[in-house]
């Protein structure tokens, strides 16, 4: 129940904040900070709850910037039923990389490295393949103001769009978290061996993970190809975007509910904070990233939930004696 | 395509093949004795190649005889790294040891990023256009010194490995480290030499690739993304699967470069990857699965 509470509460604070706050650098850093906790959930779906660790989930994001894009551009077809193309493009991806993968157990390192691998091909591809537009990307025709078409004149409605995907893929994984489905995915990370000792098939309950991460990486890909207006190779594919979508839910904690969203808002406000002090030097801020990552895993190895759940479990078991 | 042009694109596959070798049995070592993926390879394997870039126009050494220089520092920068930024989290969860070296990748990037710009710098040495005949083909002289550099240095840490005292050390904690642990070696030091050993590799392969490569703060990340196939291709930890498979997917590369141009003759590499995913995924020389 508080937790529910606590919940509206914050979608409550959200929602209000475009109606109090005026300033589009205010309203864009929320955009984005909404944005990486939505792509940063899809992650944690296959990375944090199923604990296979993904590094290359710019596979699915890329894969759903580009049809988004690419049945607009090429079709028409508005993006708001392109994004559902490729999330479903992003799906059968999955699967197949899944059951390339998981056929043989590939875990670990080894697994994350196969991710990174299969993300690449698809940048090489994409940089190579003139009809997607080559190496210079996509660039999302403007129409204005035009909300069927998922543009809209404002970006205070872009807010609201990504604060909705960002509470429906909330609500989505809580049901997930207390399901048949992520009960076995959570056994599967403690212990495959004696998971599937239990009779849970790890192969089917891992490429279901998969698929479902790929289908909300993929959604999170389109609402940035209409964001702004553009995608390329490197923003879609490459490594870099990977990284960017494992940070956040690792930094707040993976594998829980609240990770993604804790870990989005502490980054966003911490490259806000370090981008004003050090505009002169390129690079400066993201070295400072860089350092701060590295003391973070040293001191918060389990990510900011993990840290504030053992306080409480401290102050509980305290509470008791 | 007449039979010249293919042999002499198998040659050039073949010298890059070296130093791609060199690169992932570096990150192979770190990875087969700690089990850690050194996502830093890059950012290492650039700051050698700045050295090398500034040795060579500030003090006018020549790439290949600035190793004596570069390679004793990039083994101690990889043990004081090993020391200060991996020991801590060895223990720890795999995503934190691979979020540790991200941020160290991160850090040193960027850094290079702030004091030397992006703009990408070219050495030219007297030799740079130079080629040896080989039967049909002609060889460019530094590729060779590269390639020839690679093979020696992979020669050396192979009998290093199986030949000194330390070598069968970092072999043993790499099998076991508790059972090495109680035979009286010391692991945390053993670990940090090999992350030394490991930073040595993949400065060199840098230092020697200057003479025919762009030196920029990203250089590092085009060789390690295929570095990391390789070793993938090879097994991971597997000392000759990343030889070969180093040299398979420089091969591979080359010859792509023949039918697809542009980058499109990574993919080549990448069917290569798939392919062996599927026939066998612990990799072509993997012992185990991983």
């Amino acid at each position: 129940m508080r937790r529910r509470a606590a919940g509206l509460g914050l979608l409550a604070a959200a929602a209000a904040v475009p109606l109090v706050v005026r300033s589009e650098y205010v309203i864009g850093t929320l955009t984005l900070m909404c944005f990486f906790a939505f792509v940063g959930q899809g992650w944690n779906i296959l990375g944090g709850y199923a604990g296979q660790f993904s590094f290359g989930h710019a596979l699915f994001f890329g894969i759903g910037a580009y049809t988004s894009s690419l049945c607009f551009l090429k079709a028409g077809l508005t993006p708001w039923v392109g994004m559902w193309l490729g999330a479903a493009a992003a799906v059968l991806v999955g699967l197949v990389t899944g059951h390339l993968s998981f056929r043989y157990g590939l875990r670990g390192a080894y697994f994350a490295l196969v991710m990174l691998a299969f993300a690449e091909i698809f940048r090489v591809a994409a940089t190579n393949w003139d009809y997607v537009g080559g190496s210079f990307g996509i660039l999302v025709p403007l129409q204005g103001h035009a909300p069927r078409l998922f543009q809209f004149g404002d970006k205070r409605y872009f807010y609201y769009v990504i604060l909705a995907m960002l509470l429906a893929v909330t609500w989505a994984v809580a049901r997930l978290e207390r399901s048949r489905l992520g009960y076995q995915m959570i056994a599967i990370r403690e212990n495959e061996a004696a998971a599937d000792a239990l009779g849970i098939n790890p192969y089917r309950v891992k490429l279901a993970a998969m698929a479902l991460s790929a289908a909300v990486t993929a959604l999170g890909g389109a609402f940035y190809a209409q964001y702004f207006s553009y995608v390329d190779p490197t923003i879609g594919f490459g490594p870099g975007n990977s990284i960017e979508i494992l940070l956040r839910p690792i930094i707040g904690g993976a594998g829980t509910l609240w990770g993604p969203l804790l870990g989005a808002v502490l980054l966003g406000l911490l490259g806000e904070s370090t981008r004003g002090l050090v505009k002169s030097y390129a690079g400066l801020h993201l070295m400072l990233y860089g350092a701060i990552l590295m003391a973070a895993v040293v001191f918060l190895p389990r990510g900011v939930m993990g840290a504030l759940r053992s306080l409480g479990g401290g102050a509980a078991e305290r509470a008791r004696a | 395509m007449s039979a010249d042009v293919v042999l002499s694109s198998l040659a050039n596959g073949v010298m890059l093949g070296g130093l791609y070798a060199l690169v992932a049995l570096g990150l192979t070592l770190i990875f087969g004795v700690m089990k850690v993926i050194n996502f830093a390879h890059g950012s290492l394997m650039m700051l050698a190649m700045y050295a090398t870039f500034w040795l060579a126009t500030r003090a006018g050494l020549d790439p290949y005889l600035s190793l004596v220089v570069t390679l004793p520092v990039a083994f101690a920068f990889g043990y004081a790294i090993q020391r200060a930024v991996i020991a801590p989290v060895l223990r720890a969860p795999e995503h934190n040891q691979l979020l540790m070296t991200l941020g160290l990748a991160l850090f040193l990037d960027n850094l290079a990023l702030v004091v030397f710009r992006a703009d990408p710098r070219t050495l030219l040495v007297a030799y740079s256009q130079t080629t040896v005949p080989l039967g049909p083909v002609r060889l460019n002289l530094p590729r060779l010194l590269a390639f020839a550099g690679a093979l020696l240095i992979s020669g050396l840490l192979w009998l290093f490995l199986q030949r000194t005292t330390l070598g069968r050390a970092l072999r043993a904690s790499a099998e076991e480290r508790d059972g090495a642990a109680l035979c009286g070696i010391p692991v945390g030091r053993v670990y940090a030499v090999a992350f030394g050993v490991g930073t040595a590799c993949v400065a060199a392969a840098g230092a020697m690739a200057v003479p025919f490569f762009y030196v920029s703060p990203e250089v590092g990340n085009t060789f390690v993304i295929t570095a990391f196939v390789v070793v993938v291709l090879g097994g991971l930890g597997s000392f000759p699967g990343a030889l070969v498979g180093g040299l398979l997917v420089g091969v591979v590369e080359s010859l792509g470069g023949l039918y697809f141009h542009g980058s499109l003759a990574q993919i080549g590499i990448f069917a290569l990857f798939v392919a062996v995913l599927l026939i066998r995924p612990a990799g072509l020389l993997g012992a185990r699965h991983a």
